[in-house]
């Protein structure tokens, strides 16, 4: 096969420092490539040196042999270059049409009125290529992200678009939705398509790749064909030292109960929800997008109204808002660690104290001593990477954000912490410092209740797992009986008990 | 809030400070009677009731919110107050009352605007028109006049040489700068500004902290109110009117971002400096004041465009 794309030695700097380092890759027709490491290794720079955002300081880039340079966006895509961006960028009240050919719309003549017709089956003819029966004329907001993200590949593939490179484009997609992008992978394979895709997700990656080129610090550290690499090379491909589990297992001790949940129920959202969890104990929910397991900790966190009981170590309490339940020992880490996790336009100082204003102040006065001593405490604690507390909290890397986030809940002293989405954006160095720190926790006897997409994790984390499905709990296992398979069946609303 | 972030954050904070010293070298150039103790004394008096109104409004824009019932709100609790003392009451009394009932006015746009959830410009923009009306059907449409001489002191007195307006602005600078820097109220409000979800789920009582801002905002607005009713010696049922305008002028001209989250009061003083001194300084120019506003208005969007471009390097 042909190299459809050849990059060689890509330096890039910002201000002087260097963020690529004599980076190489290349792409063969009709092959998906992996481009993996950890956050801030230099993946999404090269990507847009590729797509004509950032422009290269030195270094060669080919495209069917020809040197080729990107400018701009546009020129990219003039070279058959498209990006899928991890946030999908669909105007979500525009239809499936005018998202697809948005600023270069089909007219009659030159008189600058859209050729509708001309328009709609092209749409059409783009989608049913991807094996997708949708009426192009229905509102992007209407799709599930799914579905967006499938009209993104038609509006490349309508932009003759040779080159495809997929940013982590699993993460906000069911099991079943995964399945079906897996097979339009297949399928644009054998259209001679050449993909590079980007994805923390190791079991996708082996499942889909053909090839695997690992990152490190703005440096290339090597090529793998899939089938002779394994995850624990890769792993030490990315983070340079050997990571012996990816799961660390601690010795504890399951207590009294912390929290019981009884009946609860919020209109349209969750119907009959009972758990309980133990102090020390990890419990896992596992489930699809929109099985209404964030809406059940937010619930449990005061927002919005319920029905039911909840009681905290064996007391109903009533919790009506946050106040109420941080007063009741609970905690709750987001899954949007910017819409809701933290405050960008605060420093890092800021954001750590923020839940924590009322123990470090006298008379409404923030005590500036204590709180420099807790700030730095934390920083310490957590391993947060920072230059200065006074830093942005917008300036650092997702994983030390998360920690930030981790941070300023862990002060409150929580009896039972749950966490959403945990390691969501967070590379595995991070990753690992996060489990730790979780099983730190368990072992003082908090109670940890932990959403999860990835059920590697929920499998590795868990001591027991509860599955949701469409608001109600559809599956309860122990750790020991709980397999990928089983928690599936139960999240696809399939009955089994194990 | 004193967000340290290197040398282009310190600069970016003094660029209202550096725009106002140009303006006072210009105008010093070309006007000997400008940088005179007199006169200078003179702009502060004239900045003082802007100034006052803007401290408040500093806390509404840094929650990302918005007043504009300031001016109302100056007319009506000054109309309280006058009544009042026309009526024959003490002139602490009549201030306590006017004081009151301009914190209760914000108060009414505060539980509006958390508890209904409206839109503060929209919420804001209605009480406006509510309190400029109820100060008409209270007025009847006529100036009050007939106060106690001791009331007088307020507006056009002195301490040290210094005039009273000037003294009631420093002090209420000096404690609104203490409560935004260094109390865990303060924080909030810069927390909420910056994203009110995450500042909710932190257990911050968003609600109460939106009230209260709209509360401080009323209250000095009924403060400068009553200043200028001093000053003036009757109540006007159209005082204030527009004043909201060049009060969001200097907290803009003072680095605040509109959207909430960033700025600082210190900032506000300076924004109000560099109208006041504008308005003034054309003034001893003998610019015509229908020249003034186009000068005033071209100033302040050059300094905002400064301030965007700084933003985006």
């Amino acid at each position: 096969m042909t190299d459809l794309l050849t990059m060689k030695g890509i330096n890039k700097s910002f201000s002087g420092v260097k963020v690529l380092e004599d980076v190489q890759f290349s792409l063969r027709q009709g092959e998906v490539h992996a481009l993996m490491g950890e956050n801030g290794a230099g993946k999404s720079t090269l990507m847009k040196i590729l797509s004509g955002i950032y422009s290269k300081d030195a270094g060669s880039i080919q495209i069917h042999g020809k040197e080729s340079v990107a400018s701009s966006p546009k020129t990219a895509q003039a070279l058959g270059v498209a990006i899928i961006h991890q946030e999908l960028n669909m105007i979500p009240d525009l239809s499936i049409i005018e998202n697809m050919f948005l600023g270069r719309e089909f007219k009659w003549g030159r008189t600058g009125f859209v050729n509708w017709p001309r328009m709609r089956s092209e749409a059409k003819n783009y989608l049913q290529q991807l094996g997708m029966e949708l009426n192009p004329d229905i509102r992007a907001g209407e799709l599930s992200v799914g579905q967006q993200q499938m009209v993104e590949i038609a509006k490349a593939l309508s932009m003759q678009a040779k080159i495809l490179v997929l940013d982590e484009p699993t993460a906000a997609l069911t099991k079943r939705e995964i399945e079906k992008l897996f097979q339009l992978i297949a399928n644009l394979k054998t259209q001679g398509v050449g993909m590079i895709y980007i994805s923390h997700r190791m079991e996708e990656i082996f499942q889909i790749s053909d090839r695997i080129t690992v990152l490190r610090d703005g440096r290339y550290i090597g090529t793998r064909d899939t089938d002779v690499t394994t995850m624990d090379e890769l792993v030490q491909m990315m983070v340079g030292r050997e990571i012996k589990e990816r799961f660390p297992k601690v010795e504890k001790e399951i207590g009294a109960e912390c929290l019981r949940v009884e009946g609860l129920e919020q209109e349209g959202k969750l119907y009959d929800i009972n758990l309980s969890v133990r102090a020390g104990e990890i419990l896992g929910i596992a489930g699809l997008m929109g099985a209404g397991r964030s809406e059940l900790a937010k619930a449990l966190f005061g927002v919005g109204k319920y029905q039911g009981k909840i009681f905290v170590n064996g007391r109903a309490v009533s919790i009506k808002n946050p106040q109420e339940a941080i007063k009741a020992g609970l905690a709750l880490i987001t899954e949007d660690r910017k819409g809701e996790g933290l405050v960008s336009d605060l420093s890092v100082r800021e954001n750590l104290a923020l839940p924590n204003l009322r123990s470090l102040s006298r008379f409404g006065f923030i005590s500036h001593r204590m709180e420099q001593k807790f700030v730095e405490d934390s920083i310490k604690k957590l391993n947060v990477k920072v230059h200065h507390p006074g830093q942005w909290v917008s300036s650092l890397s997702g994983g030390n954000q998360q920690k930030v986030v981790i941070g300023k809940w862990l002060a409150t002293q929580p009896n039972v912490l749950i966490l959403d989405e945990p390691t969501r954006g967070v590379d595995i160095g991070a990753k690992r410092e996060i489990y730790d720190l979780m099983n730190q926790l368990v072992q003082k006897g908090v109670a940890i209740v932990m959403i999860s997409s990835e059920l590697p994790e929920v499998l590795g984390m868990s001591d027991r797992v509860l599955v949701m499905h469409e608001g109600r709990i559809t599956g309860e296992f122990l750790r020991e009986n709980a397999t990928q398979e089983t928690i599936m069946i139960a999240a696809t609303g399939g009955k089994n008990h194990g | 809030m004193a967000k340290v972030q290197g040398k282009s954050g310190i600069l970016q904070r003094m660029g209202p400070l550096v725009g106002l010293i140009l303006i006072v070298i210009i105008l010093t150039i070309f006007n000997s009677d400008f940088l005179t103790v007199g006169n200078i004394f003179n702009v502060f008096r004239q900045v003082s009731i802007n100034a006052l109104i803007a401290f408040g409004m500093t806390f509404v824009i840094l929650t990302g919110g918005i007043d504009l019932s300031v001016g109302s709100i100056i007319a009506l609790s000054s109309a309280f107050v006058a009544g009042m003392m026309a009526a024959g009451s003490g002139s602490m009394l009549a201030i306590g009352v006017g004081v009151l009932s301009g914190t209760l006015m914000g108060t009414i746009n505060g539980v509006v605007i958390a508890r209904g959830k409206v839109a503060p410009f929209i919420a804001t923009l209605a009480t406006m028109t509510i309190f400029r009306g109820l100060t008409l059907v209270y007025t009847e449409g006529k100036p009050i006049t007939g106060f106690p001489d001791t009331f007088g002191q307020i507006g056009r007195g002195y301490l040290f040489d210094i005039p009273m307006p000037v003294i009631w602005m420093l002090v209420a600078f000096g404690v609104l700068y203490v409560i935004l820097k260094f109390t865990s109220f303060g924080r909030h409000v810069f927390a909420l500004g910056g994203n009110e979800e995450a500042t909710r789920l932190s257990g911050v009582n968003t609600n109460r902290v939106k009230v209260l801002v709209y509360s401080i905002s009323g209250l000095l607005a009924s403060l400068s109110g009553i200043i200028l009713t001093s000053r003036l010696n009757s109540a006007q049922p159209t005082a204030g009117t527009s004043y909201e305008l060049d009060a969001i002028a200097a907290v803009v001209l003072g680095g605040t971002s509109l959207s909430g989250g960033k700025g600082w009061i210190a900032g506000t003083l300076v924004g109000a400096m560099i109208i006041g001194i504008l308005d003034n300084g054309l003034n001893l120019l003998n610019v015509s004041s229908f020249y003034q506003q186009v000068v005033k208005g071209g100033v302040i969007l050059l300094a905002v465009l400064l301030d965007r471009s700084k933003g985006k390097q």
